[in-house]
């Protein structure tokens, strides 16, 4: 890494706009509002087993099942029980096959949504490994304080296990004899 | 070590192509038919061991070239790349070095390296021109599928029926609408085989030449390669291989239209499609003459499109009605939201029961549950689509197959307007091309020996489609040799499929051909019998929760049936309970359902648990245990075992309880859960929570797996 004064703007680096800031375990996280499709209250969640940790399960969003991911447990926070203030974000993240796909995280609350101009950000700096960095795009300075900005995307593609199918598909086997 | 003639050879080749290079610009269309020459020589003058790199490269250059006349920009400055690369690797192939490594930006056209003698014949065509509109492009690509549909099936009518106007000039408008479609893409060299092929199709229109047998040919042969660049295209706009070019054999193709219009007998060159066989289609000889232009006998042609049922059908007919293209992602929304509105009506009625209902408002409940139920239906029946497509592709399939073989076959569709989920359309197509090779491979007989068994000449193989009783019945039946349950009993001992005493009827004798690693065929043709079995056929059948049946009497043919559910949308299920949650098993793989009795259960030592059903003992699984969650009866007694079956397999699943039968719509749980080895899929239950549809295969495959392991 090179210092932040001078690093290039590159493709994963957060851009000015409008970000929707929230809370997760006291800290504050902003995420662009141009993927954020709509905010739920609590719903019933159903379980999906032998999934890691953070994936909390599916969720039905009039007629589509969504899965539901556990930002604090994704970020490797203690895990805390569900209060009033808690709800689902529905964001819609790029789709391996192209396109877009619905996709739902959990938070402790939500805060607001604020504008950064390029001023405000900053490239995220070196943690030098201390804290998992994958999915932070950069930090706005605010009055209140600094603001994480994370990329839904990445934490979307991380959960993508590869496929372990065989893939012995009719298709496939009369292609490699014809 | 090269030889020091040819080097210099090659490398004064090389000068005169960057002299001529440099003078490009302002000679125009001269300076690009000198430098096509030079390359050629270029080509010429490259022993055979010459790198391939070097030879590919060269070729690639003249590729280039004759996509256009002259040399636009963007082809000159493909050439400032290319000319530097090529000294540096003479040199370094005079050398003896490893060639540099190719100038990044060159599409190098790895296609055109490919052995020679395809070369001559084929052109390595850029399939996304630089800077195209993708959005136009892909309008493009779904217009030209329908327009290469239609102008498939009308040729193979016309073949039939050479002087049947309407066709004729259907075909003839598709062909010039694709041609105006490629020239508004800027695709000069589809342009340029459209427009071959159309003025084949015009002169016949006029009558000045009518199509023969040579003329079909050449006409398919230029729609394969519309479609074969149209799913190039398709595939690279979906960001695969973005900017690859591909080679066509378009000059091939160019040139025997041209023989065909100045009257010669046009090479009887196969389908470049197909694998290439020594022999010509016998058959073919008698209707090449040039005089065919009397419509010919139905029977003299090796594979008549013929519908029984529908004589219309196989013509090109117009769109009855009317009709929308719909993004399929809209219907499958449009669905969800249908699946959700009969929730919520039921919730609506559940809650006005329980407060009492005066008759005023019961009767327009009704009458609410009744319009949800039939928008319901109509939303669903909104994916389906007839089976008529992919008949029609076994149409060319058995033409085709019949001149490669020599044989004389004729295919006879019933029941085409088929509806049939969109889904189960796209997965049945390979299987059912499958059979059908395998029909016309093995089942029908060679013509002398048809005639030698007092059979007609033709052989014939049916497809019928037609709905029963909630499932669509798919049925391929051929009139050939017919399957002969001895020698099946005999390879499958040969194959240790099973014991030599083992005492099976004729019927589980044809199933023999279901069984993984079996082959019928005596000699591995080009065809079939490489190894793709009818057990892959039946597993991808049963993949969309089909079954397929066989029957066939030695002499008489074979006919396989083919079960599949109306669609993959609905299914079944039965809902059991874990813990406190629920789970839906596809009806249709559970055989039973009991609560064990004392003894029932017994656990072998390193082998798991088994239940004892009716004397046959299976593996027992707690799904509880499986999932992880604790369960209300961890007492297998105070449980319900459910019986499983997944192709010969059953086993036995424990569960808490039972809940009920009801029919779910099923959804997919999207890529975060790719690879999950237990759920099959999610659906809406009546509460409004998402219940997940247990993977019955996958369950009964793992504690095959844990099993074997263990023992």
């Amino acid at each position: 890494m090179t210092s932040s004064e001078t690093l290039p703007a590159d493709a994963t680096a957060a851009r000015p706009g409008k970000y929707l800031t929230f809370d997760i375990g006291g800290e504050i996280y902003g995420m662009s509002v141009l993927r954020v499709r709509e905010i739920i209250r609590l719903c019933p969640v159903t379980p999906v087993a032998n999934m890691p940790r953070h994936i909390r399960g599916v969720i039905n969003l009039r007629g589509r099942v969504i899965p539901l991911v556990d930002l604090r447990a994704r970020f490797g926070l203690p895990a805390a029980a569900d209060h009033d203030r808690t709800c689902f974000i529905v964001t819609e993240v790029a789709a391996t096959a192209g396109g877009l796909r619905p996709y739902a995280v959990v938070i402790d609350s939500v805060r607001e949504v604020a504008c950064f101009t390029a001023a405000d950000l900053v490239p995220t700096p070196d943690f030098g490994g201390a804290i998992d960095d994958r999915f932070i795009t950069g930090m706005a300075r605010t009055a209140t304080g600094v603001i994480t900005l994370i990329d839904i995307d990445s934490i979307a593609a991380a959960d993508a296990a590869p496929s372990t199918d065989p893939g012995d598909s009719l298709a496939d086997l009369l292609k490699g004899s014809s | 070590m090269p030889t020091d003639p040819t080097i210099s050879a090659a490398r004064g080749l090389l000068q005169k192509i960057g002299l001529e290079l440099a003078f490009a610009p302002s000679s125009g269309t001269a300076g690009a038919a000198t430098l096509r020459q030079l390359l050629n020589s270029l080509a010429e003058s490259l022993p055979p061991t010459a790198p391939p790199d070097l030879r590919g490269m060269t070729m690639a250059a003249a590729g280039w070239l004759t996509e256009q006349a002259t040399l636009s920009p963007g082809i000159a400055a493909r050439f400032n790349l290319w000319h530097p690369w090529m000294e540096e690797a003479v040199s370094a192939w005079s050398h003896g070095l490893p060639l540099p490594p190719a100038p990044a930006g060159l599409p190098t056209a790895a296609a055109a390296s490919q052995p020679a003698g395809d070369d001559a014949e084929s052109q390595a065509v850029t399939v996304l021109p630089q800077g195209a509109d993708e959005e136009l492009m892909r309008l493009f690509c779904t217009e030209a599928e329908d327009l290469l549909r239609d102008i498939e099936q009308g040729v193979l009518t016309l073949e039939d029926a050479p002087g049947d106007a309407d066709t004729l000039a259907t075909v003839f408008r598709a062909f010039h609408t694709f041609k105006g479609n490629a020239a508004v893409m800027k695709l000069v060299v589809l342009q340029r085989l459209a427009h071959e092929l159309e003025s084949l199709l015009d002169a016949a229109r006029r009558g000045t030449r009518p199509l023969t047998r040579a003329a079909i040919d050449v006409i398919l042969a230029g729609a394969d390669i519309f479609s074969k660049y149209v799913a190039e295209a398709a595939r690279q706009l979906d960001g695969h291989d973005a900017g690859r070019s591909i080679p066509l054999p378009i000059p091939a193709v160019v040139a025997r239209v041209r023989g065909v219009l100045s009257g010669e007998a046009a090479a009887p060159s196969p389908a470049p499609s197909a694998a290439p066989l020594p022999a010509a289609p016998v058959v073919t000889a008698a209707v090449d003459e040039p005089s065919a232009g009397v419509p010919t006998a139905p029977a003299a042609a090796p594979a008549v499109p013929a519908a029984a049922d529908h004589p219309a059908a196989a013509r090109v007919t117009a769109p009855h009605g009317g009709s929308i293209r719909v993004d399929t992602q809209k219907l499958d929304g449009l669905v969800d939201l249908v699946g959700e509105l009969v929730i919520a009506q039921s919730m609506v009625a559940r809650g006005a029961e329980a407060r009492g209902v005066d008759e005023h408002l019961a009767r327009s409940l009704g009458q609410l549950r009744g319009i949800t139920a039939d928008l319901q239906r109509t939303a669903l029946a909104l994916r389906m689509i007839p089976i008529r497509g992919t008949f029609q592709k076994m149409t060319r399939l058995v033409r085709d197959l019949a001149g490669q073989l020599g044989k004389e076959i004729r295919l006879v569709v019933e029941g085409d307007e088929t509806e049939v989920d969109r889904t189960v359309i796209e997965e049945i197509s390979d299987p059912l091309m499958h059979m059908v090779r395998n029909a016309a491979d093995h089942g029908i007989e060679t013509a002398a020996s048809r005639a030698a068994s007092g059979k007609p000449a033709v052989g014939t193989i049916t497809l019928r489609a037609r709905h029963q009783g909630g499932f669509v019945v798919i049925e391929i039946a051929d009139d050939g040799a017919g399957l002969d349950p001895a020698r099946l009993r005999a390879k499958a001992i040969e194959r240790g499929l099973i014991a030599a005493d083992a005492l099976i009827d004729d019927h589980d004798a044809l199933e023999l051909i279901f069984a993984a690693g079996f082959s019928t065929a005596e000699s591995v043709s080009d065809l079939s019998g490489r190894g793709v079995g009818m057990d892959v056929v039946r597993r991808n059948i049963e993949r969309l929760r089909g079954t397929v049946e066989i029957d066939s009497r030695p002499g008489v043919g074979t006919t396989f049936t083919i079960f599949l559910p109306l669609t993959l949308a609905i299914i079944e299920g039965l809902l059991v309970a874990v813990g406190e949650q629920q789970f839906i098993l596809p009806a249709v793989n559970v055989r039973e359902s009991f609560r064990p009795r004392l003894g029932d259960v017994t656990t072998v030592q390193g082998r798991g648990e088994l239940v004892d059903v009716r004397g046959q003992l299976l593996p027992l699984l707690r799904l509880g245990r499986h999932l992880g969650i604790e369960t209300a009866a961890p007492d297998p007694l105070q449980a319900i075992v459910v019986v499983v079956e997944a192709g010969h397999d059953r086993r036995g699943l424990l569960v808490d309880a039972l809940i009920g039968r009801q029919e779910v719509v099923i959804k997919g749980l999207g890529e975060t859960f790719i690879g999950h080895d237990s759920f099959a899929g999610a659906a809406i239950l009546g509460d409004g929570r998402v219940g997940l549809i247990l993977d019955t295969t996958a369950l009964v495959r793992l504690t095959t797996n844990r099993a074997e392991t263990a023992a």
